[in-house]
Parts: structure tokens; sequence; C-alpha cells
């Protein structure tokens, strides 16, 4: 894994007017997005916002209904072969070939690369030793674990040693530590110097890892930028999260006067306030109501600009 | 973006890679995949050949055994193109989400579907060899002439892949195929002059038969077989062109109107 990034062009993508419609429903309203070499670029929204079809017109798999995208400066979906010889995919579903072994199923994926296969077992312990999968060349997949399979699913993704991984939900179905596993080896790639472009739902995830988010909802752009930069320009710095017994009464008096905004989800009240001081104080009168002061987060963005309801 | 799912087919050399992952896998399986090959249609031959055949008069100047054997040829690797285009296939399509893992690399559906039409082609000449050595061995082959058999075993294979992958394209699941086996793979075997002479049957059903791929493909076996020259072959070999062509063709727009939208 050399430290190759496109230098030579400005842009690693650009996404400018992007449309797609299936039975009539629009799943992509006028996506625009820029990818910087070297960067980290999160797609965030509830299920159902067009985050994998966005994925899928920037792999060239399907044709947008209006739209351009431009990849490494080749026009996709005419050109969406050559731009697939320098982008690495981890999918959201398990798609390792379940006849082969660990080793079998990068040997056979790299070949589909044109790589030749002296080239390719050259590779293959080096990825193998940064998916943390030394010693299990000839593992069948049926043998490995979630996160094992994921992070196989990873080492196949770089086997042609891409300028960008298309990360698509990576640690959806992880457990904790196999979800960190997964966040060290990203953060690893992109000190490399790949650009990475992720969807998730995991707001922890994006903020950990993403220099740069675009939220989606309902197949638009509802914000850009830089996390930390998304959540000032939108979220009062300070969160008071109460739930218990007597909550409503509780919010009904104190926290609509004592906070700048006040939302309500399920059991909790969510208060938002530049000095959250008076609120935390109040809340002594209140022995049955817990509470948890935090300062806000990107959960707190994504819930304001998507809303509160449920999405199937 | 109907227009997109029309344009004319585009494969390339990288084909070669899916049919080599598809090779890679069957070396592991070979055994058991050639005993369903292969024993299956080798039992039926010899038991009816041998068993019903003792009962019958010579049929068309030959051994019962001897007539049925160029049929068995000719349907079983029929069966084993249809079974990788739909069984196998539709596996990796939907259940393993092995063409997804293709697509992702730069190679394009055009190359997948052609992949998988050369390979379970390559099948049908795996399955046509072995029951020939079977054949060759019961002395039922009248000259070398019978390697011919061997070329078209990969058209038989060709024609059928095509045709079977469009109901791959189809499938929402494997009992989808059932539609296909009863009412077209079934009717295929008994009617086209696999088990007895077509010119048994009424004149209809005749008719159906000339319609028929596998018809052209027994009309042009059995006389290499019996070591006289088929004739009418332009014919019989442009109609199993053209039905894996054919095939092949709406095959590949239904797989990218399901795949690539």
């Amino acid at each position: 894994m050399n430290d190759r990034t496109s230098e030579s062009l400005p842009q690693v993508a650009t996404v400018s007017g992007l449309r797609k419609s299936y039975a009539g429903r629009e799943v992509v309203a006028g996506v625009d997005l820029v990818l910087e070499p070297g960067e980290c670029f999160g797609l965030l929204g509830p299920n159902g916002a067009g985050k994998t079809t966005t994925l899928k017109l920037c792999l060239g798999l399907a044709e947008p209904d209006a739209g351009t995208i431009t990849m490494f400066g080749l026009a996709l979906p005419q050109h969406a072969r050559a731009a697939r010889r320098r982008i690495g995919v981890v999918p959201q579903i398990d798609s390792l070939d379940p006849d082969f072994s660990v080793r079998e199923n990068l040997l056979v994926y790299g070949r589909y690369f044109g790589m030749t296969d002296a080239s390719i077992r050259a590779r293959i312990p080096e990825l193998l030793e940064f998916a943390n999968l030394g010693g299990r060349e000839d593992a069948k997949i049926q043998a490995l674990s979630g996160g094992m399979k994921r992070r196989l699913t990873l080492a196949r993704a770089l086997i042609n040693d891409p300028d960008l991984i298309i990360l698509d939900e990576p640690t959806t179905g992880l457990d904790p530590q196999a979800r960190h596993v997964i966040w060290d080896r990203l953060k690893q790639l992109t000190a490399q110097g790949k650009t990475l472009l992720l969807t998730t739902h995991f707001m922890e995830e994006a903020e950990r890892l993403c220099t740069r988010l675009s939220v989606l909802d309902q197949g638009r752009v509802i914000a850009s930028g830089e996390p930390r930069t998304l959540i000032a320009q939108h979220i009062e710095p300070q969160v008071v999260e109460v739930y218990g017994e007597g909550v409503e009464q509780w919010a009904s008096g104190h926290a609509v006067a004592l906070s700048e905004r006040c939302e309500r989800t399920g059991e909790t009240v969510f208060c938002y306030a530049h000095d959250a001081g008076p609120l935390v104080a109040s809340l002594n009168d209140w022995p049955a109501l817990r509470h948890l002061h935090r300062p806000a987060n990107l959960e707190d963005l994504f819930l304001k600009l998507t809303g509160r309801e449920m999405r199937d | 973006m109907a227009a997109s799912y029309l344009r004319v087919p585009r494969p390339s050399l990288r084909s070669l890679h899916v049919w080599r992952r598809n090779f890679m896998v069957w070396r592991k399986l070979a055994i058991p995949s050639m005993l369903g090959n292969f024993a299956d249609p080798a039992f039926y031959m010899l038991a009816l050949g041998y068993g019903l055949g003792s009962l019958l008069p010579a049929v068309e100047g030959m051994s019962y055994i001897a007539f049925l054997a160029a049929g068995t040829i000719c349907y079983s690797t029929m069966n084993t193109a249809t079974f990788e285009a739909l069984y196998s296939a539709f596996s990796r399509m939907q259940i393993q989400r092995t063409w997804d893992a293709i697509l992702n690399a730069p190679l394009s559906l055009d190359d997948i579907v052609t992949g998988e039409t050369l390979w379970a082609a390559t099948k049908s000449v795996f399955s046509g060899v072995a029951i020939l050595v079977v054949v060759w061995v019961l002395g039922l082959a009248e000259s070398w002439q019978v390697l011919w058999l061997i070329p078209l075993a990969l058209l038989i294979g060709l024609c059928f892949a095509g045709m079977g992958l469009i109901m791959t394209a189809l499938a929402p699941n494997y009992d989808f195929f059932m539609y296909y086996f009863t009412l077209v793979v079934t009717p295929m075997t008994l009617l086209c002059g696999v088990f007895f002479p077509v010119t048994q049957l009424p004149g209809w059903l005749q008719a159906v038969s000339a319609a028929l791929p596998l018809s052209h493909a027994v009309a042009i076996a059995r006389p290499l077989l019996a070591g006289d020259t088929p004739t009418g072959v332009p014919l019989h070999l442009a109609v199993l062109a053209g039905y894996g062509f054919v095939g092949f063709n709406i095959a590949l727009v239904l797989a990218r109107r399901r795949l690539l939208r």
C-alpha cells in the first residue's frame, strides 16, 4: 500500500445535480458532492435517504436520470469500467465467495482487475496482516466471524491498491470491538493518502472518521461540511437529556423556560442550551428524574435535520 | 432508460475471469458434479437401452441402445447447461452476491453473462464427453466422426445456457424454475427424438418437435454416431445457434434491467 494519491487531479470525484427515480419515486433528488483527495467523506441519512443508490451511481452501476458524475476525470457511467480499476468497494451485503478460502477469495478478486497471479500472491500477506487475518489464508469463509468477514471484504477492496475506497455501512451488524478495529483500519488508510467515501447511520462513526460529510434526507443533501462546524452551526453547544417518572411536568415548566430548544423522543426530553447550568440545577428538586449533561454531537444535528419520526 | 438496457452486447475478454472463477469452484466439487451430470443419464441409457431395447426390433436400422445413445448425449448436455444456467447461476447472482462483487471490479454485466454462458456450455461439453466415453466403451460408436459430437455438445450447451439465463434473470426464487422444467425441458426431452423416432408422433406434435432446438441436435448426433452423414446440417446448426443467440440477448437485457437499475 504505497502512498499514491491523485495529486494530478484537483478532485477525486465531482457529482452534480444527480437524480434517480424508481417507479415514480425520486430516491436521489438532486445531489451534489465533491470528493477531495485524501479525505474521508461521509454520507449520512436515515434508511431510504438515497445513500446506497448514490454509491451505486458513483460506481457507474446504474444510469442517472439527470446530473453528471466525474470520477478521476472520467465521465460516468460511460467510463465506469476504467474508473472502477481505481476504486475499492466494501458492500453492505457480504459477497465473499463461500466456495473459496480466504486466500482464494483475494486471488480470484485480484484477477478481475487484470492482475497476474504472482502480483496478487505477493500482495496477499500484507493485506491479511492489515486486516488482522494473518495465518488464516486457508480458512474457509464459513469459519470466519462477522468482523473477520468484514475485514476480509476490506482487504479484498484493497487488492488493486485503489485510490478511492467506497464503503456502504462498513460496521453495521458488528459488535463494538469489531467496529473499533474497522475504524482503526480506515484511519490508517486515510493516513496513507487514500480517499474514502462511506455511508453510515452511526453518528459516532461519522464523527470519528469523517473529515467532511453530507446529510441526506429524501434524496436531497440537507447539510454539508465538517462535523464540528456543522454541529456548531445548527445546534446549541450543550445538551441535557432527561428521563424518568414525572418528566412531562418538569419539561412543561422548567425545560421550556430554561432551554433554548426542547424536544421529546419517546421517554426522553432533550434540552438544548448555550448554558445548561440552570437546567441541571432545576433537576435537584426532581429526585425521580435521571439526566445526562453532554456536549452537542452529530446525532443531535442529524435528528434536528431529519426529524425524530421513525423511517422504514 | 430502456435504451441503455437494449444496447448491443459488448463482452470483453474479462468474461474469461468469470469462467475461470466457476471452473475453480468446479474443480473442488468435480466428483459429485460429474456424477450428477453423467451417472444419471448413463443409467437411463443402459437400463432402457438394454432392458427396453431387448423387447424392441431395430429402431431406424440400429439397436435401441445405439439409437438411445445419440439422444442421451444430446439431452444430458442440454440438462447440464440448463441446471448450470438456472440453479447455479441464480445462486451466484442472488444468494451469494458473486455477480455484485464482480460488478464492483472493472467487469461489466455483459462480461458476467457471457462468462456464465461459456461456463455452462463448458460443463455441457464435460458431460457430453463423459457419455461419449461410455458409448465408445460399449462399442456403439461406429467411427472417429463421433468426435464431432464434442463441438456439437458445445453448441447445445451455448443454446441452452442462453435460454436458461432468461429464466435466471427473471426468477424471484428457485421455485420459479419449475415452470421452465415442466413447460420447456420435459417436452423437449420427450418430443425431440431422444427416446423414439419423432416420426412416431402425430403430425401436429411433429410440427412442435421441429420447432424445438433439441430435435435439431438429435438430428445431427444420431447419424454421426451411426457412421452416416447427417443431412440438413446448416439448418440444424442455425436453429441451435439461433435459439442460443436470441436467448443470450434476451437474458442480457433482462439481467441489465434487474441489476443495473
